[in-house]
Order: C-alpha cells, then sequence, then structure tokens
C-alpha cells in the first residue's frame, strides 16, 4: 500500500467526503490558498472554490456558530480551528450550543459538524498554542472527541466523523502532520469508539493517545531488550471510548500505564483508571494503575522545558517498570 | 386593502386580524405563565414578552413557513409567530413530555424546527451566529429562505453579534438582524451600556443597512421587516433593523425593576402598548369594530386556557427518558 503523511490522509478525508457529497464543505481561517496554519487544506480551494472551502475572518466564536447553523439545518461543515487553544474562544458555541442542542430540542435536530483542530506541544509555540485540552471536551455530553494517532486513523476517522450526526472535536496533533504510513486510497471509515491495539503484549498494557502511542512504541522496543513484553492500546476516540478493548488488555496483562500529553491532573487517564477500577479487569490488577501525564504547568517556550513538561520515552519506561516492580 | 393601509399586498386583512389575535395570544400565555411562577406551577425561570408582541408578531408576518428565525431567552413571542402550537409550549413549561423539548429543554430552549424556529436560547447573542450558518445552508444550497435572527440590546455588546454580522455581510448572506431594543438588558439600560443613540448605527461598521423603527407599531414593524426580507431574499444581503420597545415585567423572576420608575413604564403601558395601538388602527380603518376585537381578544384568551389544560392533562417525561436523544 501506497504510505502518505498523516496531513495528507486528513486533506483526502476531507477531499472525498466533499465530492461525495455537496452538503460537505469547510471553513476555517487562511484555509484557502494558505493552505491552513498546518498546510492540511492546500489546493483544496483550487480544486472546489470558495464556496465550499471558505475562508472566515478571525471570528472563532462567529464561525463556529455558523457552523452549528449551517449543520442543523442540514450541512456538514468541517470546521478548521487554527489551533485547538481557540477551543476557548468558541466554548459557548460548541458546549452550549453544538453539544446540546439535540437534547435541549428532545431529539429534534442534529448537528453534524467536525471541528478539525490542531492540538498538542512540540513546535516552540508556547502556553496559548500548545495546549491538550481534550478532556474538557470529553466531558461535556454530547460531543464525540477524536485523537488519531497515525495518518492510517487520521482518514478512517475523519471520515466516520464527517458521517457522524453528532458534533465531533477532532484533535490533529501537531507534531504527526508530517509522519507518514500505509493508507488505502479508496474511502474507509473506522467506526468511532473502536480502539487499536497498536502493538500485541504479555506483561503490561499501555493505553496511549496520540504523540503518545509513538513514544510508547519507542519505549516497547528498548523495553524488549530487557525481556518485557507490552502491549500498546490506543483509544483513537476517548468518546466514545473503547471499554472493552481495554479491559479485555488489563485482564491479559494485569498491570496497566496511562500516558497521555494532556496535563495529568484532571486528565483523561485518571478516567481510564476508574473506568478499569469499576470494571471485572480490577480483579486481574497485579499492581494499581499507573497515570503519566503532562505536568501541571502551560507549556513553556524554551524547548527543554517543554519537552519536561510532558512525559518522555524514559517516562514510560520508568513507570512500566514501576508498576512490574509492585509486588 | 379597502382601509388604504401601508402593507405588503399579500398582507390581507384576514392576516390583520390574524395578527390581532396571535399578539393577545402571545401576551396571554406569558401573563399566564407569570401567575403560575407566581404561584409556583412553573419552576426555573422564564423571561416574558409582555409589552413587546408586535416585533415577533410583525416580523414573522412576512415570513414563510420555510423561512426560519432564531430566538432568545425571552422567546415565547416569536415561537407562537413562527407557528408554534401555545399548548405544545405550555407543556413544555410544565415539563411534560408532550412540550416542544419533552420536558427537557423549558422556556429557553423551545424550538419547532418544522416550522422554521431554530430555537430560543439561553446564552446572550448565542444565537446570532446560528442564523448566520442557517442563512449560509440556504445561500450554499440555493434554498431561498431567509433567516429573521433575533436579540436583545443587550446581545448587540457580546463578540457574537459583531462576529456574525460580519461574517453575514462579506458572505451577502440572507439573514435579517433584528434587535429588540426595550431600554434594558437585565438592569443595564441603554443609557448606560452604549455611548450611542441607536444600536442599528452600528450597521455601518459592517457595511449593511440599519433602521430605527418603533417596534411597538405593527405596520412599520410589518414593513421595516418586509423590505430587509425581500432585500436578504434578493441577494443583498443583511439589515440591521433596531425596533424600540419596551417589556413590562421584570427581566425574569423576582425582579424588582429598581432600576426603573414606576412612571416609565406607566407611560409605556398607557401611550405605547403595541396591542391597544394596533386596535385602534383597526377599528379607524373600518376593519374590525370593538365587538370584533373583544370576541377576539377573548378567543385568545380561551386558547390559552386550552393550552393550560392540555399541559396539566400531559405525562410526565417517563424516569428512562433521561439519557434519551444525547448521543453517545
Ligand atoms: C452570555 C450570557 N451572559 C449573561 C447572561 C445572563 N442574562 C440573561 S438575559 C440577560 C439580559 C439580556 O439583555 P438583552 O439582550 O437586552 O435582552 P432582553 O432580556 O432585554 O430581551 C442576561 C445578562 C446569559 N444568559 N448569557
Amino acid at each position: 500500500m501506497r504510505e502518505i503523511s498523516y496531513l495528507e490522509a486528513v486533506r483526502e478525508a476531507m477531499t472525498q467526503k466533499m465530492l461525495e457529497s455537496d452538503d460537505v464543505f469547510i471553513m476555517g481561517e487562511d484555509i484557502g490558498v494558505y493552505g491552513g496554519a498546518f498546510g492540511v487544506t492546500r489546493g483544496m480551494i483550487e480544486q472546489f472554490g470558495p464556496e465550499r472551502v471558505r475562508i472566515t475572518p478571525i471570528s472563532e466564536c462567529g464561525i463556529t456558530g455558523a457552523a452549528v447553523g449551517a449543520a442543523l439545518t442540514g450541512m456538514r461543515p468541517i470546521l478548521e480551528l487554527q489551533f485547538s487553544d481557540f477551543i476557548t474562544i468558541a466554548t459557548d458555541q460548541i458546549v452550549n450550543q453544538a453539544a446540546k442542542i439535540r437534547y435541549m430540542y428532545g431529539g429534534k435536530g442534529n448537528v453534524p459538524m467536525v471541528v478539525r483542530t490542531p492540538a498538542g506541544s512540540g513546535t516552540g509555540a508556547a502556553a496559548q498554542h500548545s495546549q491538550s485540552l481534550e478532556a474538557w471536551m470529553a466531558h461535556i455530553p454530547g460531543l464525540k472527541v477524536v485523537q488519531p494517532s497515525t495518518a492510517y486513523d487520521a482518514k478512517g476517522l475523519l471520515i466516520a466523523a464527517i458521517e457522524d450526526n453528532n458534533p465531533v472535536i477532532f484533535y490533529e496533533h501537531k507534531l504527526l502532520y508530517r509522519t507518514s504510513g500505509p493508507v488505502p486510497e479508496q474511502m474507509y471509515s473506522i467506526p468511532l469508539g473502536k480502539a487499536d491495539i497498536k502493538r500485541e503484549g504479555t506483561d503490561v498494557t499501555v493505553i496511549a493517545t496520540a504523540v503518545m502511542v509513538h513514544k510508547a512504541l519507542e519505549a516497547a522496543v528498548e523495553l524488549e531488550k530487557e525481556g518485557i513484553s507490552i502491549e500498546i492500546v490506543d483509544p483513537r476516540t476517548l468518546v466514545p471510548l473503547d471499554e472493552e478493548t481495554i479491559v479485555s488488555s488489563v485482564k491479559k496483562t494485569g498491570r496497566v500505564v496511562v500516558v497521555h500529553e494532556a496535563v495529568k491532573r484532571g486528565g483523561f487517564g485518571g478516567e481510564i483508571a476508574a473506568m478499569i477500577a469499576e470494571s471485572e479487569a480490577f480483579d486481574y490488577l497485579d499492581a494499581p494503575v499507573q497515570r503519566l501525564g503532562g505536568l501541571p504547568v502551560p507549556i513553556p517556550y524554551n524547548p527543554e522545558l517543554e519537552k519536561h513538561a510532558i512525559p518522555q520515552v524514559k517516562d514510560i519506561i520508568r513507570s512500566v517498570k514501576a508498576t512490574l516492580n509492585r509486588a | 386593502m379597502k382601509a388604504g393601509l401601508q402593507v405588503p399586498s399579500f398582507i390581507t386583512e384576514e392576516k390583520l386580524i390574524e395578527l390581532h389575535r396571535q399578539m393577545w395570544v402571545i401576551r396571554y400565555l406569558d401573563e399566564k405563565v407569570d401567575e403560575f411562577f407566581a404561584k409556583g406551577l412553573i419552576h426555573g425561570t422564564t423571561h416574558l414578552c409582555v409589552g413587546q408582541e408586535a416585533t415577533a408578531a410583525g416580523a414573522c408576518a412576512v415570513l414563510n413557513e420555510s423561512d426560519k428565525i432564531t430566538s432568545t431567552h425571552r422567546g415565547h413571542g416569536h415561537c407562537i409567530a413562527k407557528g408554534a402550537d401555545p399548548a405544545r409550549m405550555m407543556a413544555e413549561l410544565f415539563g411534560r413530555e408532550t412540550g416542544y423539548c419533552k420536558g427537557k429543554g423549558g422556556s429557553m430552549h423551545i424550538a419547532d424546527l418544522d416550522k422554521g424556529n431554530l430555537g430560543a436560547n439561553g446564552i446572550v447573542g448565542g444565537g446570532i451566529p446560528i442564523a448566520v450558518g442557517a442563512a449560509l445552508t440556504s445561500k450554499m444550497k440555493n434554498l431561498g429562505y431567509v433567516v429573521v435572527c433575533f436579540f436583545g440590546d443587550g446581545a448587540t455588546n457580546e463578540g457574537s453579534f459583531h462576529e456574525a454580522l460580519n461574517l453575514a455581510s462579506i458572505w451577502r448572506l440572507p439573514v435579517v438582524f433584528f434587535c429588540e431594543n426595550n431600554q434594558y438588558g437585565m438592569s443595564g439600560s441603554v443609557k448606560e451600556m452604549f455611548n450611542i443613540e441607536h444600536i442599528a448605527t452600528r450597521a455601518a461598521s459592517y457595511g449593511i443597512p440599519g433602521k430605527v423603527i418603533d417596534g411597538n407599531d405593527l405596520l412599520e414593524v410589518i414593513n421595516t421587516t418586509h423590505e430587509a426580507v425581500e432585500r436578504a431574499r434578493g441577494g443583498e444581503g443583511p439589515t440591521l433593523i433596531e425596533a424600540k420597545t419596551y417589556r413590562y415585567k421584570g427581566h425574569s423572576k423576582s425582579d424588582a425593576k429598581k432600576y426603573r420608575t414606576r412612571e416609565e413604564e406607566m407611560d409605556w403601558r398607557k401611550n405605547r402598548d403595541p396591542i391597544d395601538r394596533f386596535a385602534r388602527v383597526l377599528e379607524e380603518a373600518g376593519i374590525a369594530s370593538k365587538e370584533q376585537l373583544e370576541e377576539i381578544r377573548v378567543s385568545a384568551f380561551k386558547e390559552i386556557e386550552d393550552a393550560v389544560k392540555f399541559a396539566e392533562q400531559s405525562p410526565m417525561p417517563a424516569l428512562e427518558s433521561l439519557l434519551d436523544d444525547v448521543y453517545i
């Protein structure tokens, strides 16, 4: 199979869905000839024209609301918010409007919109352009939250997100845009709520999201040299969460490390840990669930500090060993 | 029109009578809600539009069923004017299963998508960009409908108002921004919260027309909105209408109205009431007699009494419905 980048996979998903249906269109700042802040939409305005690749003013609240209104009236907008940090400006429209409308209206009306937005640190863009706020969105009933870690997942999950009648927050990690992998040319969708086992193993289950999947894969190579076999589970979507796959992996290994880039305090790792504790897997645990997450600091500018603010390969290795050393 | 009233040609004398009745229905619904609140029969909160009936009735009078509106926290009038059944509205306020939102939305969230009402809104300014999005759909799919977006004076100090007007203007969308300036945003008077006399002048910043009208004059509301709707339908883009009006009741329940005087309130009630004024117009134009007008009033009152009965007799939603209609 040919290999394309995560970024191209995202673009291909949008392109194919737009070719399939006139209801699908993109809105966002600088998404025209500029191609968006990260080049994801490059070439799309030439292909689809300015009606369907709709360049907006810098008005996050306004454009998010416009997407809600368009979705409520039969379109399937894909909104690109230039940085996921700016969701904070659009929160009213996402949290109070998009997420609530169907319920609030007693089941009438759908808001089938996708908010695509680059998240995460590692670019030196510092505190206001580097956050991982997925736990905020996962907390809100009515939203689905997606975090693809590979090009293959990015395409399949985005197609599913566009087809979904929920408002979906689709977090694209900036550091993953340039990573490549095998991606089928034809359309395919990956059901939201289906985790993927990125590597099979027997000693410890590592549940990792986005960039952390890749760090966990690196850690696995190191650990293997010492005879430790880790299984890496990538939930891919936080909401809905594939509890079944997680629970069955934990039952198999008896030990768990949950790792995400977002700040550990109040992070989604706590939710996964609690879910495991409440599940039948609890009786299979040989050690307490370990959580690894970002430090409770805004992401700093300095590259060394930036790196230290979030879990690294060595931290995963240490956590895996720590959990193995518990009786 | 035999009486020579200046209105668009499709507004017949029968329609005018119907609008008069509609204003009574709006008023009696909210008067009833006020009464039930005082008695503790309705919970939560609600924002009444008593005194503002002409803006809702007049603006929606020029719309087709396929045209859309977005409404506000003070939206009962808009809902009725856009075709909602007062009985189902009352049922919603009672939290019943037969309500517009199956008892889950309450006063601030009544929507009636079948009739083009995209919903009331508990967030000040929240509906304004949504109206723009709905207008975008109309334009992109060539559906021909127009969106009338209602909001209060207070909402025009939210960022969403400015962002939405700019978007609608640069994209020339078929939307009419309809500001019901009832002089207060909760307790903040327009005198304190604005350094401009007319909110409509803000339209200039976005390169669209701004109109200031008497919001208690039904005919003026009809004519101005009609012109704006035609303009929007013709692809010429949005208009901002500012209708000066007044709410008789407090902002919501438990409002002691300390921010305004009794004299001011009485002045609006006695001298500028939209329903009284329109009754005089109908009478003077020979469209309806005093007796006919009285019959209309009584029939509206009866409709609300029936709505209450329907609401009271409606079942509560089943507990199992708690998790219905939310995705995932
Ligand atoms: C974003 C937001 N801020 C504040 C409130 C609380 N609030 C509800 S209605 C209201 C006044 C709104 O005034 P205006 O827009 O003039 O409408 P009116 O009540 O006069 O119809 C306020 C402050 C809210 N619901 N949402």
